[in-house]
């Protein structure tokens, strides 16, 4: 794959995004606003923040099915810390993310050291996640901290009655930070010499155990954030929020062009998958007399497309190489 | 001085003499009881290429894993500059100035250049990789390799030369003393050959000792000062490359030990097609068969009761020839006739149904399925061509494992065994027993006596022959040339992925062979330029 | 001969057995069964009875994941076959209604089989394509409402008995039986353990891998629009949105505990089975415990964790061997 084929899924991705904006648009007379587009951030910015550590993990070569379970543990833990212990909530979400960060080094630790697939190390988090929270409430608690009426009211005002709130702005920051991460830092390109090849990424001196584990911190890390977030929309704990998350990162990542062979793929494109997602149900909402269910489909025809294009191009590129190389029987 | 059978001007004429660079003795490894290395020593010299040359199963790769600390050897020493060193891993080896480029590029091919070339040790800035500090430092040390690349770029954009040359770049950039390059032209063509050597003098100039381990002999006396030969995990020899043509060279490789326990029988292949009823018309022709890039167009006749041995070094095409008629390769020229009729030979499946049947070299990766039981892995080819609708009863299955583990003396006599636990020789057998179920018209048979011992050895000559008595058609590859004049009606010398001599009848001796093993070629360019001119 | 590897299945039938004990110390009435209008009842009968879409999702998924593979669409396939046959129910009989059911996660299958065999997607991004949009689809089919239905045929399926055992234990004991005759009855057992253990030598040893993988997915698609139906029957409705949720996961979690590994080869029908039923044994034994029903997805993590290190020195050789191999 050279340069241009690399960016190429992030370009088509992007391209959707515009084409699909556009239709919307012509569609809707209010809906090319500002405002639509910061509601969009809004609405969305607990998927972006875990999609962005999803796509550190997918890039490695890896899967975390944990964060959806991870942003309902928080909630729950949020609620019952403020709530009933009296702890401050800065604390709080300070003491949320210090054990979500743990969780996620479990459980890397557990696949680097028992060489199990990520695949079940994280079901195994996921059931633990969720069963934590189910047995810590099975309630919803309000929470009530003046921080949360607070945080919840604050938004910078922008022309057009747009409001970018404070989730949204949360999601912006983590975006560009992992923007910064991924492509700039030696973790990066650590993270992707891993998804390129795990063998050549240990002979090169990398220390693929120390890597792995930051990864996967970083995904719960991050899942706990989203999960901060998720309780300011609904300013309660509820230990079935965020069912579900883990699918709809996995495909915004995988929407944004990130391969989920592992090697490839940019924070850009996860962040412009997760506006995908969100565009489908906002056309869905603005239209009103279509259902919900459609945004599945739509996004599993996506996942389709976008699956069979990068399998297309995956094809081409390894039959060029062996035309290249000779052929050489291995 | 001037070598003999050297045809390349640039041989250099003196090996570079002095103290050792790196220097180490009695190297031994076992592995569960098989010893894939003897008290092998091998002195490097500054400045100097030393060739490692080996058949499959010689133990260069357990002797470069031993050097490198991935394998820990049994017993042994190793030093550098007269400082004994004793590397635990391939980053401690690297710390110590030894470092290892293999065939398969070891770095990671979705990252630039630059980053390949810096990873771990990128130059950063408050956390932050300082990019354009690290491309130009990428573009500087590239360019002493005469190297102008566009070093943002992918590193999967470029050549395998390339790539090489960039890991080569990358051991030598972390102050390697030692390369070992580790069969690095087995997939370059000829001008990227001459691009790699030129970057090899380059660093023997600056007095880096090389350890060059390739199968193209051409190459060899190219570039390497000095030659080391290993033999079923023992050293052959070791000598200059002025003072070792290249007839010799192959005899050193190839040649059986005079010691070996098993003298075969003598050469007794005219007996076999009295039995079968001489002359019979071939029933399988290949026609100008070939694949570009893997082996080039070759034409083939096998008949029953007629044993066709395949000669050659390792990488000559020899295995790649067994695959494209057994279709685990797709040719793209050339047509191949079974019985009259035109045949594709799509993939394995369509060979079964032909009757053919293929014992492959790789015996772990390709042959058994470790986990099932003798019994069934005895079975498994036989009921892939009966269909999965036809299933072999159990009783049906008991009696021809009991069959087969009778006949070959298969041990232990246990068919509920799982393969994995059974010995080389025996999961050979088994292997073989899986094809005789079919009751194969072809059978093909990749180094059927590597790695096995003595005993099983001498048993599976002895069922070739015997195979052959009953009419069956081998096409057997071996190293062991004084095995295959034994059994072998026709040899085919195969050389650079092609197939280059035919000897028949009383020019099956192993010196002829040699001979047309070792013939040089005296045109340039180098090896590896023939059959892939795609 | 006298030291012979205990036989396999012993673990997981000890376990079952244990976690059955230890139902009965927290619930002494848990072995007691009662017939009542011609049908068995118990808290027993309630794990056999409940435990039954696991263990008929677990017959497909078996398969699978001894090829190697994996079939994260299952519970979705359940969600979109239960619809079919919940909106059908009521106008047409119950062998068309079957047939479109049955048929629908027939198709499913072929088409997670056709991605993986022959358009060479890996199996888990392949039939999380499905598994995203099968929900959507279901939903699609009861236009988002949650379908009743009152036809007795179908119903029956969920909640009738058959000589007193309830319709759904017979179906997974005749689903079971089906399936080993197929599976052992044929080939296709030795042929699907040789592929998953080592795919390259048995295509080199003329198995056409191919097909059997997409008869293998088809199979896996068959199963869960049998458990879809199933499920569907026993609620006299089919709702979308929770039918079969997670229970890909339970599946999942039934074959490994069953013994078969995720890195493929030999399997074992029933221990999947019987791993679907120590999953409900659990479930019913926290709940007649008087433990919060909460507690179950611990519990199982638990479980997880403990098969899977109990596992891992075998996955590690495995692995390592992988490992070596490529190098």
């Amino acid at each position: 794959m050279n340069a241009a084929s690399r960016l190429m899924p992030v370009a088509a991705t992007t391209a959707v995004f515009l084409l699909g904006f556009l239709v919307c648009s012509l569609t809707f007379p209010n809906f090319a606003s500002l405002r639509v587009v910061m509601n969009l951030f809004t609405d969305n910015a607990f998927l972006g923040i875990v999609a962005v550590g999803m796509t550190f993990v997918i890039i490695s070569g890896g899967i975390d099915l944990s964060v959806g379970s991870v942003i309902g543990f928080t909630t729950v833990f949020l609620a019952i810390a403020i709530e009933r212990w009296g702890v401050p909530p800065l604390v709080a979400f300070a003491l949320v993310l210090v054990i979500c960060a743990l969780f996620g080094a479990a459980m890397g630790a557990a696949i680097e050291y028992f060489e199990l697939p990520p695949f079940i190390v994280t079901l195994a988090g996921m059931f633990l996640a969720r069963g934590a929270s189910f047995l810590m409430s099975t309630e919803s608690i309000p929470i009530t901290a003046d921080l949360y009426s607070h945080l919840a009211d604050h938004a910078l005002r922008l022309p057009g009655g747009a409001r970018l709130t404070v989730p949204a702005m949360i999601m912006i920051l983590v975006v560009l930070g992992g923007m910064v991460l991924l492509h700039l830092t030696r973790f990066g390109a650590n993270v992707y010499a891993l998804g390129g090849s795990r063998v050549s990424t240990a002979l090169m001196g990398v220390n693929v155990t120390r890597t792995t584990i930051r990864i996967y911190m970083l995904s719960a890390g991050l899942a706990g954030l989203s999960g901060i977030v998720f309780s300011l929309y609904t300013s309660s704990g509820y230990s079935l929020s965020g069912v579900g998350v883990e699918l709809d990162a996995i495909a915004a990542v995988v929407i944004g062009g990130t391969l989920l062979s592992g090697g490839y793929g940019f924070v850009f494109g996860t962040f412009v998958g997760v506006l995908i997602q969100g565009l489908i149900q906002t056309y869905i909402s603005f239209d009103g007399s279509l259902s919900s269910w459609w945004a599945k489909i739509a996004t599993g025809l996506l996942l389709f497309a976008f699956i069979g294009f990068q399998q297309a191009t995956l094809r081409l590129a390894r039959r060029s190489r062996r035309h290249a190389t000779g052929g050489a029987h291995a | 001085m001037v070598p003999i059978s050297s045809p390349h001007d640039d041989a250099p004429a003196a090996p570079p003499s002095g103290a050792p660079l790196l220097e180490l003795t009695g190297f031994s490894k076992s592995f569960a009881g098989f010893k894939a290395l003897d008290q092998v020593e091998l002195t490097l010299r500054a400045g100097e290429a030393h060739a490692l040359l080996g058949e499959n199963g010689a133990g260069k790769s357990t002797l470069i894993k031993c050097m490198t600390g991935v394998v820990h050897r049994d017993a042994g020493r190793l030093s550098l500059d007269g400082v004994e060193i004793a590397p635990r891993s391939a980053e401690e080896a690297v710390k110590a100035g030894i470092a290892t480029v293999y065939q398969e590029v070891n770095l990671a091919p979705n990252l630039s250049v630059a980053q390949n070339l810096f990873l771990g040790r990128q130059p950063t800035r408050f956390g932050l990789v300082r990019e354009g500090e690290m491309r130009r430092r990428a573009t500087a040390v590239l360019a002493e390799f005469d190297l102008d690349l566009d070093v943002a770029a992918p590193l999967e954009r470029y050549s395998v030369a390339v790539q090489h040359i960039v890991a080569i770049a990358r051991a030598v950039d972390q102050s390697a003393r030692v390369l070992i390059l580790d069969e690095p032209t087995a997939s370059l063509d000829a001008h990227e050959v001459e691009i790699l050597f030129a970057v090899l003098r380059k660093l023997k100039a600056r007095g880096i000792g090389i350890v060059f381990v390739t199968h193209f002999l051409d190459q060899v006396y190219a570039i390497c000062e000095r030659i080391t030969v290993l033999r079923n995990g023992r050293l052959a020899g070791s000598a200059t490359t002025a003072e070792l043509p290249r007839l010799d060279l192959v005899r050193m490789m190839l040649g059986r030990e005079l010691a070996q326990a098993t003298a075969p029988a003598e050469r007794a292949p005219l007996a076999a097609r009295e039995v079968a009823g001489a002359r019979e018309a071939a029933f399988a022709t290949f026609e100008n068969y070939g694949k570009a890039g893997y082996v080039a167009p070759f034409d083939l006749a096998l008949r029953p009761g007629h044993v066709v041995g395949l000669a050659g070094l390792l990488g000559s095409g020899r295995t790649e020839t067994t695959r494209l008629i057994f279709g685990a390769a797709h040719a793209d020229s050339g047509t191949a006739t079974v019985d009259g009729a035109r045949v594709a030979l799509a993939s394995p499946a369509e060979a079964l149904h032909l009757g053919f049947g293929y014992c492959p070299e790789e015996r772990k990766t390709e042959g058994i399925v470790a986990e099932l039981t003798v019994r069934e892995n005895i079975v498994l080819a036989l009921q892939a061509r009966r269909g999965v609708t036809r299933p072999l009863s159990r009783r049906e299955q008991d009696e021809i494992a009991a069959k087969f583990i009778r006949l070959l003396d298969i041990r232990p006599p246990d068919p509920e065994r799982p393969i994995g636990l059974l010995s080389g020789g025996n999961q050979q057998k088994a292997l073989l027993a899986r094809w005789l179920a079919t009751q194969p018209r072809l059978l093909i048979l990749d180094e059927p006596t590597r790695g096995i011992d003595v005993g099983a050895h001498a048993e599976i000559i002895a069922l070739i022959r015997r195979l052959c008595a009953q009419g069956m058609a081998l096409l057997v590859v071996s190293s062991e040339l004084e095995e295959i004049v034994t059994y072998a009606d026709e040899v085919i010398v195969l050389r650079d992925r092609a197939h280059v001599a035919r000897l028949t009848g009383d020019d099956i001796t192993v010196p002829g062979i040699l001979a047309a093993i070792a013939e040089a070629d005296p045109a340039q360019p180098p090896p590896a330029a023939a059959g892939r001119a795609a | 001969m006298s030291l012979r590897l205990p036989r396999i299945g012993t673990s997981q039938v000890v376990a079952l057995l244990a976690i059955l004990a230890i139902n009965w110390v927290v619930s002494p009435q848990f072995f007691d069964i009662r017939l009542q209008d011609g049908r068995l009842f118990g808290s027993l009968i309630d794990v056999l009875n409940r435990g039954a879409p696991v263990a008929i999702l677990s017959l497909g998924m078996v398969l699978v994941i001894a090829m190697r593979g994996i079939d994260l669409s299952v519970g979705a396939v359940m969600a979109i076959c239960g619809a079919i046959a919940a909106s059908l129910a009521d106008s047409h009989s119950l062998p068309v209604v079957l047939a479109a059911a049955l048929g629908a996660g027939l198709l499913c299958g072929l088409w997670n089989g056709f991605l993986v065999a022959v358009l060479g997607i890996q199996p888990i991004v392949a039939t999380l394509i499905l598994m995203v949009a099968g929900r959507g689809i279901a939903q699609l089919i009861t236009e988002g409402r949650i379908v009743t239905f009152t036809s007795p045929e179908l119903a029956f399926l969920g909640g009738g008995s058959v000589l007193g055992l309830p319709t759904p234990i017979v179906i997974t004991l005749a689903l079971l039986a089906l399936t080993v005759l197929i599976v052992r009855g044929t080939a296709l057992g030795l042929l699907i353990e040789a592929t998953g253990g080592n795919a390259r030598a048995a295509a080199l040893a003329g198995v056409g891998t191919r097909l059997i993988t997409l008869a293998v997915y088809a199979w896996c698609g068959l199963c869960a629009a049998i458990a879809g139906v199933v499920a569907a029957a026993d609620i006299l409705g089919a709702d979308a949105n929770n039918a079969g949720l997670w229970l890909e996961l339970d599946a999942i979690l039934a074959v490994v505990i069953g013994g078969t590994s995720l890195f493929g080869g030999r399997f074992s029908l029933v221990l999947a089975v019987v791993g679907a039923l120590i999953i409900q044994a659990m479930n019913t034994g926290i709940l007649l415990s008087g433990f919060p029903p909460e507690t179950n997805l611990v519990v199982k993590a638990v479980v997880v964790l403990a098969v899977l290190l109990a596992q891992s020195p075998r996955l590690k050789g495995l692995g390592s061997s992988l490992f070596g191999r490529r190098a």
